[in-house]
């Protein structure tokens, strides 16, 4: 079997160690661990109710931990918003996109953090359009995301290029880790194409990328590592060196390694 | 769908990529022009050139056309207000309910008073704003904190500020108003009606706010996509309970400018200004649901209504009819907007 451990790499810029998660009686994470290495892919895979998203909005800041650690660059942190989260450069691209579809591509990017004109001007609210605008072209030259239009609202772009919007935006805060949910889950053959070589672009960047994907073809393309989950932990963590997808769903199911029973029988 | 670059390839990277769009004056002109307040604009501009070419003596007379500005000041100040929530996403029922029972608040504390001087007047001010903000932030408290919708919501707070209203004045109109008021009610400053300014200013001063201010701009995106905004960090609840708290600011202090005028509480007289700066801010092209809008299409919203009106009569067209016409317009203007924007969205 393929699965190689992934001990080579360093430090990991994102840690999670044993993260237990409840909701009243219902244990959705069980001592989860975690790791994300900056300039990679992590694939996140496990069938449903394994605790992917749990675990993401619990890392992203969305939900805080019944109990666990989580280190970023080997400081522990705790987030009790996704604006915690936001602030030691921590992003998510959520599914359903979060994007305005009545507002431009660059008011969008700046959404929850304008920029402001200087002086006094600014003090009193006024925004910066010019330096939004432009700091907002930059980041799709960097990513090489083309956009039909940078001031129509973006519900007159194509659903790919609206993800882009939401990608890019992202990737223009995120300094150290991009997690993206889903992010191919309604695009066509040819956007799902480009969106991985976007997540790509933004791996070669150097932050860590998250990649959490029901898609496994995806994730042979695109992962450096892939971290299964199942029954809310871990219980594996592999180099993405010759994978293929009957290992990844193997790994999912547990038809490739064996559990206790007991925690087979707990199915979620 | 599969036709759209969103991703250029590597090798066109050296091109200005993400920067195709053309822009300058021209190309901002051209998207004002597809708007919905310059099509209402031009609406509004041949309803005046109409009624002017038939009765220039009459309607084009500059008596007349004051009229029309006084007519419409009192519910432009409304309707700003009501835009700034309706780009939100909410509503507002109660601005007309709220008037009243500023007006009759602060009727009753300058006539306390007894005095009649600019200070009156300005205690009569703070009196008639304090209610009307704290008849917004109740409404703001019951949909951001109590969850209830804000059609009900305000409903509710209107019947209730109306109650209220009868209930501090016995029922009946207070009709003593401080002269000084009244002389900013009919006064004028270079032959325009100091009503009209203020109504100007402080539909240029919410213009700007809402275009050009962070404060503006959480307006649009909490209207376009309120659990996004609260993932990007804006205070969404705070941001509503603000706005609705705007609106009733705003609907105090058109009280004051109503009592100015009428040098009357009006009891009966805002029942339907709610809805007709509902409609005034829809002619202008802000999406009931949320998201889009401008001040200036409200400005053109609020006066096609009254021209209108003000046009039937000198023409001596029932002014019944207006109401008939500016319905089937609402209905017209929307169903136009939609199609456009149909037409303009992509899936």
């Amino acid at each position: 079997m393929p699965m190689v451990p992934s001990a080579s790499k360093g430090d990991a810029i994102l840690q999670a160690r044993g993260i237990i998660k409840r909701f009243g009686h219902v244990e959705a994470l069980r001592g989860a661990d975690f790791d994300a290495y900056a300039g990679e892919v992590t694939a996140l895979i496990g069938d449903n109710g394994a605790g992917k998203s749990t675990l993401v909005k619990i890392l992203s800041g969305v939900y805080g931990a019944t109990s666990g650690q989580m280190t970023v660059d080997g400081t522990p942190v705790s987030f009790a918003s996704p604006s915690d989260a936001h602030a030691i450069g921590i992003e998510t691209v959520y599914q359903d996109l979060s994007v305005c579809p009545d507002l431009s591509p660059s008011a969008n990017m700046f959404m929850g953090r304008e920029a402001l004109r200087p002086g006094l001007l600014g003090r009193l609210g006024f925004l910066d359009n010019a330096t939004m605008r432009r700091e907002s072209a930059v980041a799709f030259q960097k990513l090489k995301v083309a956009l039909k239009d940078m001031d129509a609202p973006i519900a007159s772009l194509s659903g790919g290029q609206r993800q882009s919007v939401a990608i890019c935006r992202a990737a223009m805060w995120a300094k150290r880790v991009v997690f993206m949910d889903e992010p191919t889950a309604a695009l066509g053959v040819v956007q799902t194409a480009r969106t991985l070589d976007l997540v790509r672009r933004i791996r070669d960047t150097g932050v860590a990328v998250v990649l959490i994907s029901h898609n496994m073809r995806d994730v042979i393309q695109v992962a450096d590592t892939v971290e299964v989950l199942r029954l809310g932990r871990r219980i594996a963590s592999m180099r993405n060196q010759g994978l293929t997808v009957p290992d990844l769903v193997g790994a999912m199911t547990g038809a490739l390694d064996v559990v206790p029973e007991a925690e087979q029988g707990a199915a979620a | 769908m599969s036709g759209d670059a969103i991703i250029t390839p590597p090798a066109a990277t050296g091109e200005a990529v993400g920067l195709q769009a053309p822009q300058g004056l021209g190309r901002k002109l051209k998207v004002a022009m597809s708007s919905s307040p310059f099509y209402m604009g031009i609406i509004l501009v041949l309803l005046v050139a109409f009624f002017s070419f038939l009765h220039p003596a009459t309607f084009a007379s500059s008596y007349n056309i004051r009229n029309i500005f006084l007519d419409a000041s009192v519910l432009l100040i409304l309707a700003v207000g009501t835009t700034y929530i309706m780009i939100a996403g909410g509503f507002d029922l109660s601005i007309g309910s709220v008037l009243v029972f500023s007006g009759v608040v602060a009727a009753q504390v300058m006539l306390k008073f007894g005095t009649d001087s600019l200070l009156t007047v300005g205690i009569g001010f703070i009196v008639a704003l304090a209610c009307g903000t704290a008849w917004g932030v109740f409404n703001g408290f019951c949909i951001t904190r109590l969850r209830v919708s804000a059609l009900i919501s305000t409903l509710g707070s209107m019947g209730a500020a109306l109650g209220a209203a009868y209930l501090v004045s016995d029922g009946s109109d207070i009709r003593t108003v401080p002269n000084a008021l009244i002389a900013v009610g009919h006064g004028s400053v270079g032959g325009v009606p100091w009503l009209v300014v203020i109504t100007a200013v402080v539909a240029v001063i919410g213009g700007i706010v809402l275009h050009m201010t962070r404060f503006g701009r959480h307006t649009f995106l909490v209207g376009s996509n309120p659990e996004g905004s609260r993932r990007a960090g804006i205070n969404v609840s705070g941001h509503l309970l603000r706005l609705y708290a705007l609106s009733g600011l705003l609907a105090g202090f058109a009280a004051m400018l109503s009592l100015g005028r009428f040098s009357t509480t009006t009891l009966e007289g805002h029942a339907n200004d709610p809805l007709e700066a509902i409609t005034a801010v829809v002619l202008g092209g802000t999406a009931l649901t949320g998201g889009r809008g401008t001040i200036i299409g409200t400005v053109v919203g609020v006066f096609i209504p009254a021209v209108l009106a003000n046009g039937f009569i000198i023409m001596g067209i029932q002014p019944f009819w207006q109401m008939v016409v500016i319905g089937f317009v609402v209905i017209a203007a929307v169903y136009a907007d939609q199609i456009k924007r149909q037409k303009g969205e992509r899936m």
